[in-house]
């Protein structure tokens, strides 16, 4: 049952990498990085239902506070990549390079 | 009034000083009247001083005026303290003396010159070195004095210094005389590590009463010493640097390269006569090198070109006679001809100076000629001068004080015959480049069209020139020779500080003596003349193709001791320099800062601006360190 849990758990976050790397959309990067927190949280879950703890329900909501602020200035920024480039391409943004 | 003394070296020294801080505002007249005014207050002092000397002399024969202690360490106190005995009496009243006439024609020869206040202010504080030194009570400030010269000498020289030329021959100069000068340092340190104390007076007496006659330890000390004198008085090996030093105004060739600082080496060895008469060895190597100096100058100075070159190796070759004379024991003749020399000398370079003034900076004799109606004032200063130089008997300085050196050479204990005939011959060669320097300068058609004369001397030329003809003609009857007339006004004087010469050895008087340096005297003016005036075309063919040609060019460039240095010390040097500048152990570091630079070039290159790239390489990251973690 929680090697169950974390396969999935694993899989999911596996997709969020992926998709992390492989998207080139900033707003599709930001999704990806959301996948890989919920991996995260699911094996929180996962664990802290093996345990009969609360503990990782609780790690979950702060894991779904901090996706909250980082989705606030995530889309922050790609609003202003946007407004400065008029474009959300990860890789036409390459000012900052040796 | 023997309280004064310290005011002697002080006051140039103290409007050296000012002149260098605050020249420029003072203006140029200013600069000009406080530079000489500070240098005629100092020849009162020394006057009053002599005068004083002469009337009451100090008892005990010497004053000592201590001013306070330098400092203390390990048993050493060397004190700031001025001796005044006859020989300091008559270097302080020459020096000053000589000294305020060439800054009275300076403030006038210098007048066009850029930098008059910077002139003024070094000349200053040379002449306050140079009185440091002949005063100094012990050889650690004499040494302050010797060095304090060296320095005035190489801003001197290089005193024009927007020309390379000029600031090379500075540096050429104050290295070389630096070569003596290490010598002179480690004789200082090897008498005070033996004797303890660096006091003149002091140290004489320990080295008579610890060292016997001929010791080891006299005889390295004597010649380290010697070592700082050939090179501080350009004599044999270190004269290399005298001609090139002509590069300074003509002012200052006259005073510092002529009449007053290369004598400093002269007056060192008399000041530690006692010293030297322990030491056979070190005073016959006095004797030597005045010997062949004065040799060789003499037939340098026949070949040269350039009119202040020819004086410069003719004052190399004076002093050679002074060292003869100092090798030979004969202490008072050596300052006998130094007083004479001063006067004679620096009237030949200041005459020299209005010649080429006259002719708008020409130095090459050739292109001079027929000067005589033209220029008659310098004409007789030189006649006046150059006879003394060479010796025209009976009336003139030079002929009285280098004839008792060239007896004392052959009837001296350490004398020989061949040290006389060798003085002989020098004074052959001197009425030779004398008198060709006159009669090629002064006589015959001007060779070359020159624009006119437009600036003729004024008084503050004029009166120094006269008295330093007056000075060059009758300097020298202060000391006549036994069989003329035998005053001993000189000598007489100076016998507290310098021993009385003893002639030893008989078999030469003392008249034919001067009776043959008459002759020589005569011979070598008659055949120059006929070279020069009467047949031009003998000296032509005599320097022509062959050996005469060959021995020419040798000698003007002084024996090769130029090539000589250049090739057995600048240029080892300089390829050692080269060799160490890429030498194994900088390529350690020089790999070191390569591979810095190889990693992160690198590096830099991981940092591409690309965020996929950098997310994939901490997945990767990521990746190996949880493999690391479960292996």
């Amino acid at each position: 049952m929680i090697s169950m849990g974390l396969l999935f758990a694993g899989v999911l976050f596996v997709l969020g990498v992926a998709g992390l790397l492989a998207r080139r959309n900033l707003l599709m990067i930001l999704v990806s990085i959301e996948i890989m927190l919920n991996a995260a949280g699911v094996a929180f879950i996962a664990a802290g239902a093996l345990w009969n703890q609360a503990d990782g329900q609780v790690m979950f909501l702060f894991i779904l506070a901090t996706a909250a602020a980082e989705v606030a200035v995530g889309l922050a920024l790609v609003l202003q990549v946007n407004h400065l480039h008029h474009t959300v391409d990860a890789d036409a943004v390459r000012q900052m390079k040796d | 009034m023997y309280g004064w003394l310290w005011l002697e070296p002080v006051i140039p020294f103290a409007t050296s000083a000012a002149l260098l801080i605050a020249g420029r505002r003072m203006g140029r007249r200013a600069a000009g009247w406080i530079g000489t005014g500070a240098i005629a207050a100092s020849t009162i002092i020394a006057a009053l001083l002599t005068w004083q000397f002469i009337v009451h002399p100090p008892s005990g024969g010497a004053y000592t005026q201590v001013l306070w202690q330098w400092f203390a360490v390990a048993g050493f106190h060397p004190r700031i303290s001025l001796y005044l005995d006859s020989l300091a009496v008559v270097m302080t009243l020459v020096v000053s003396f000589v000294s305020f006439l060439i800054h009275l024609y300076s403030a006038e020869f210098m007048a066009e010159s850029e930098g008059y206040e910077r002139f003024f202010a070094y000349m200053n504080l040379f002449v306050a070195s140079m009185l440091t030194l002949v005063l100094a009570s012990n050889l650690l400030l004499l040494f302050l004095g010797w060095e304090g010269v060296g320095l005035c000498s190489y801003l001197l020289i290089g005193f024009w210094y927007d020309d390379e030329v000029n600031g090379l021959a500075g540096r050429k100069a104050f290295i070389v005389t630096r070569a003596g000068d290490v010598a002179m340092t480690l004789g200082l340190v090897l008498l005070v590590t033996r004797l303890g104390t660096l006091d003149i007076q002091e140290l004489m007496h320990r080295v008579t009463l610890q060292w016997h006659y001929g010791a080891m330890v006299a005889e390295v000390a004597g010649f380290l010493l010697l070592g700082g004198a050939v090179g501080k008085s350009a004599q044999f090996p270190l004269q290399t640097w005298l001609p090139d030093a002509m590069a300074g105004p003509t002012p200052t060739s006259a005073l510092i390269h002529a009449a007053t600082m290369v004598t400093a080496g002269v007056y060192l060895i008399a000041r530690l006569h006692v010293l030297y008469a322990l030491a056979p060895m070190a005073q016959l190597a006095v004797a030597l090198a005045g010997f062949i100096t004065l040799v060789i100058a003499g037939f340098s100075a026949l070949t040269q070109h350039d009119i202040k070159r020819i004086l410069a190796y003719s004052t190399i070759s004076q002093i050679g006679y002074m060292f003869l004379a100092l090798g030979v024991g004969a202490w008072s003749a050596a300052i006998f001809h130094l007083v004479t020399h001063a006067f004679f000398k620096a009237l030949l370079f200041l005459a020299s100076g209005v010649v080429i003034q006259a002719l708008h900076e020409e130095h090459d004799i050739f292109k001079m000629g027929g000067l005589r109606k033209r220029l008659p004032l310098a004409f007789w200063c030189f006649i006046f001068a150059g006879s003394s130089l060479a010796g025209l008997p009976l009336i003139t300085a030079g002929f009285y004080s280098k004839g008792v050196i060239m007896w004392s050479a052959h009837s001296s204990a350490q004398g020989a015959w061949w040290l006389w005939a060798g003085a002989m011959a020098g004074a052959f060669m001197t009425a030779l480049y004398t008198f060709r320097l006159i009669f090629v300068v002064f006589y015959g058609e001007p060779r070359q069209a020159h624009p006119p004369i437009t600036r003729y001397p004024g008084p503050a030329i004029n009166w120094p020139l006269g008295v330093l003809g007056f000075l060059s003609m009758l300097a020298g009857f202060i000391d006549l020779p036994a069989a003329m007339g035998g005053r001993e006004a000189l000598s007489g004087f100076l016998t507290p500080a310098l021993p009385r010469f003893l002639a030893l050895r008989p078999g030469m008087g003392e008249i034919s003596s001067e009776l043959l340096a008459s002759i020589l005297f005569f011979a070598g003016v008659y055949l120059i003349y006929l070279f020069q005036l009467q047949k031009p075309g003998w000296s032509a063919q005599l320097a022509g193709p062959g050996l005469g040609d060959t021995a020419h060019r040798f000698w003007f460039a002084d024996w090769g001791m130029d090539w000589l240095y250049e090739k057995t010390l600048v240029h080892p040097v300089a390829w050692f320099a080269r060799v160490n500048k890429a030498d194994g152990v900088d390529r350690i570091y020089d790999g070191i800062a390569w591979l810095s630079e190889y990693f992160h070039r690198g590096l830099s290159r991981t940092e591409n601006g690309r965020l996929r790239w950098y997310a994939g390489w901490v997945t990767a990251g990521a990746i190996v360190l949880v493999a690391l973690a479960k292996w």
